[in-house]
């Protein structure tokens, strides 16, 4: 999973004379005063509204430059027949969706789209399981917890490409250390990052141990937030661990699960830094995401293809965006109840 | 929970830790290592004859590499900051008249994959004629942080009292001062918060590094790493050396700011 950034306008409320730092500690079981409620009454006459307005002009702009601008630019390039000479020049030719059609009709877009789906689920299953256990785990206090809890964002913080070399080294068919604890053990070696049956598997491995340390602290910040007497009240009514999680802790967790899986989702569709340097998609193209394909296709090969690299990297925002609403409906529900 | 338990999940955490952590180690451990030792079956699972070559190799090639990145940074923090805290004071305290989707059009912003903005930012650039300027990557790198750095400042900005700002406006401060001199210095963790993470989203990106800034003479550390991957196969503990090197902002930042990092992750994820 990349970097993760979330929403925040309507997720947090924090008094900001308490600080930031208590959002993580402190449990928060009251519910803050409804955001509309507090903004009615607020507004102000005609001057203090565009007063308003020029403090947003900055964002406005930025937002329109930075951001509507290049995903306009992709489009125009999806749907024009690009080469190098006309990139620099910008005369192309319009060819509406052929560039699309040479997409899907490419031999490689089956492929790209199952690795995708690979990648990506297989990932989040290990990432959220993973950081799942870690956050019941760590929820019981107990000596050093806190300090222990804090070395598990290592991963997060590092930047990617040093967790990509890393986990390249160790990987390693000859000399890695994974291949060594294998041989240890009487077990066969494996080619991860050479051979295709292994690829995907070695860049999920390492996607994976990215991804557990925002999975922990999501989950972990839910844990936080369901009532402790209920854990109690299962206890005295009998229910062993297993069953108090199964039937109580794991079924008040889930809108929090949801929003980890669906940003999960959004943010592990985007990778590219970690396959990119461990196997750049291949052997051949055995690791080939539809990421991957898409910046082959525009930057991987001295004969750039700018057009089919646009059309694959629209496909991939119109996947992310259809998860994201996902995630924004299930948010204002949860607002809602 | 007794004083056994308490200790054997103390023992256990710090088990479960040192295996999360071990990937650290181990770049570590390699940085160390001499060049004849490298490909020895099994490895050395220490450093029992540490070397300091690969960080030599660092000063002598990477120096440049890190400034760079040094600078991209700082540009990336100041740049976000001007454009998100105006933004967010507007948001969290004026409101003005249709405002309210700024911030549902920030939330889907994030969405947005890296290779699609990569790909519109350099044909823009291209014709422009900024490929392979440092200030260009400044302006990329920035889109990674300015809708984290609105959300995070306008939920902050929120929880300011309103008497507060009333209390000012009655001694006959102007918008302006009333930001300069109340809303920014309260806000001081936040801020903190969001410069942390939009310098250390600029020092790792590696995706507008590699689309935007691949020819040019100032070039970020994460493509001088990619750089000697490709270059020299054979000298792992340069390479490893430059990554234990490229991951010191992050240490420093977990070491000196945890609590904000934790914010930070939390922030907003997580459903009242």
């Amino acid at each position: 999973m990349s970097r993760t950034r979330t929403d925040a306008t309507s997720g947090m409320r924090t008094d900001a004379t308490s600080g930031m730092s208590t959002v993580w500690h402190r449990s928060r079981l009251s519910r803050p005063v409804p955001h509309r409620a507090r903004k009615s009454g607020r507004r102000g006459g005609l001057p203090e509204q565009v007063s308003g307005w020029v403090w947003l002009l900055p964002v406005v702009g930025y937002l329109l430059a930075f951001y509507a601008y290049p995903l306009y630019r992709n489009v125009e390039l999806s749907l024009k027949d690009y080469t190098v000479r006309s990139f620099v020049t910008g005369d192309a030719p319009f060819i509406g969706l052929d560039n699309f059609r040479d997409v899907v009709a490419d031999p490689l877009f089956g492929p790209a789209l199952w690795h995708t789906a690979i990648f990506t689920l297989v990932s989040i299953a290990f990432q959220y399981t993973i950081g799942l256990a870690l956050a019941v785990f760590f929820h019981r206090n107990f000596r050093l917890s806190a300090v222990l809890r804090a070395l598990f964002l290592v991963p997060w913080l590092l930047p990617l490409v040093v967790s990509a070399s890393t986990w390249s080294w160790m990987l390693n068919s000859d000399s890695g250390i994974v291949n060594a604890c294998l041989e240890a053990l009487g077990l066969p070696q494996v080619n991860w990052l050479t051979s295709p049956t292994w690829s995907l598997v070695a860049v999920i491995v390492a996607n994976v141990w990215i991804g557990i340390p925002f999975n922990l602290v999501i989950l972990y910040g839910g844990l936080q937030n369901i009532p402790q007497d209920l854990d109690e009240a299962a206890a005295l009514d009998g229910a062993g661990g297993w069953t108090t999680f199964r039937h109580v802790t794991f079924p008040l967790l889930r809108p929090v699960s949801a929003v980890t899986i669906l940003l999960g989702l959004v943010y592990t569709l985007k990778v590219f830094d970690v396959i990119w340097v461990m196997t750049r998609g291949g052997p051949g193209t055995s690791s080939t995401t539809l990421t991957i394909w898409s910046y082959r296709q525009s930057f991987g090969s001295l004969l750039p293809r700018f057009g089919p690299g646009a059309a694959i990297s629209n496909i991939l925002i119109v996947v992310a965006f259809a998860v994201g609403l996902g995630y924004v409906v299930v948010q204002r529900r949860q607002d809602a109840a | 929970m007794s004083r056994r338990r308490n200790g054997v999940r103390t023992a256990a955490g710090v088990v479960l830790t040192a295996m999360m952590l071990f990937p650290v180690y181990w770049m570590v451990n390699v940085s160390l290592t001499r060049a004849p030792d490298m490909r020895r079956d099994p490895p050395y699972l220490v450093p029992l004859h540490p070397t300091f070559s690969g960080y030599e190799a660092v000063l002598h090639d990477q120096l440049p590499y890190l400034g760079t990145s040094l600078a991209i940074g700082l540009g990336t923090v100041a740049l976000t900051l001007a454009v998100a805290a105006p933004a967010a004071y507007a948001l969290a305290l004026l409101r003005p008249r249709g405002s309210a989707p700024v911030g549902f059009v920030l939330i889907i912003a994030q969405m947005i994959p890296g290779i699609t903005m990569a790909m519109g930012f350099y044909a823009i650039f291209v014709s422009a004629g900024i490929v392979n300027t440092w200030w260009g990557l400044v302006i990329a790198d920035s889109t990674l942080a300015v809708p984290f750095a609105v959300l995070i400042l306008t939920a902050f900005m929120s929880g300011i009292p309103r008497e507060l700002l009333a209390a000012a406006t009655v001694d006959g401060a102007g918008p302006w001062r009333t930001f300069g001199s109340i809303v920014l210095p309260i806000s001081r963790n936040a801020v903190v918060t969001v410069s942390l993470f939009a310098f250390l989203w600029a020092w790792s990106d590696f995706i507008f590094a590699s689309t935007l800034d691949s020819g040019g003479t100032r070039r970020p550390i994460t493509l001088g790493i990619y750089k000697y991957i490709g270059n020299n196969n054979q000298e792992w503990n340069s390479i490893m050396a430059t990554a234990v090197v490229a991951s010191l902002p992050a240490a420093v930042l977990l070491v000196v700011a945890q609590r904000y990092v934790a914010a930070g992750v939390t922030a907003g994820a997580v459903k009242d």
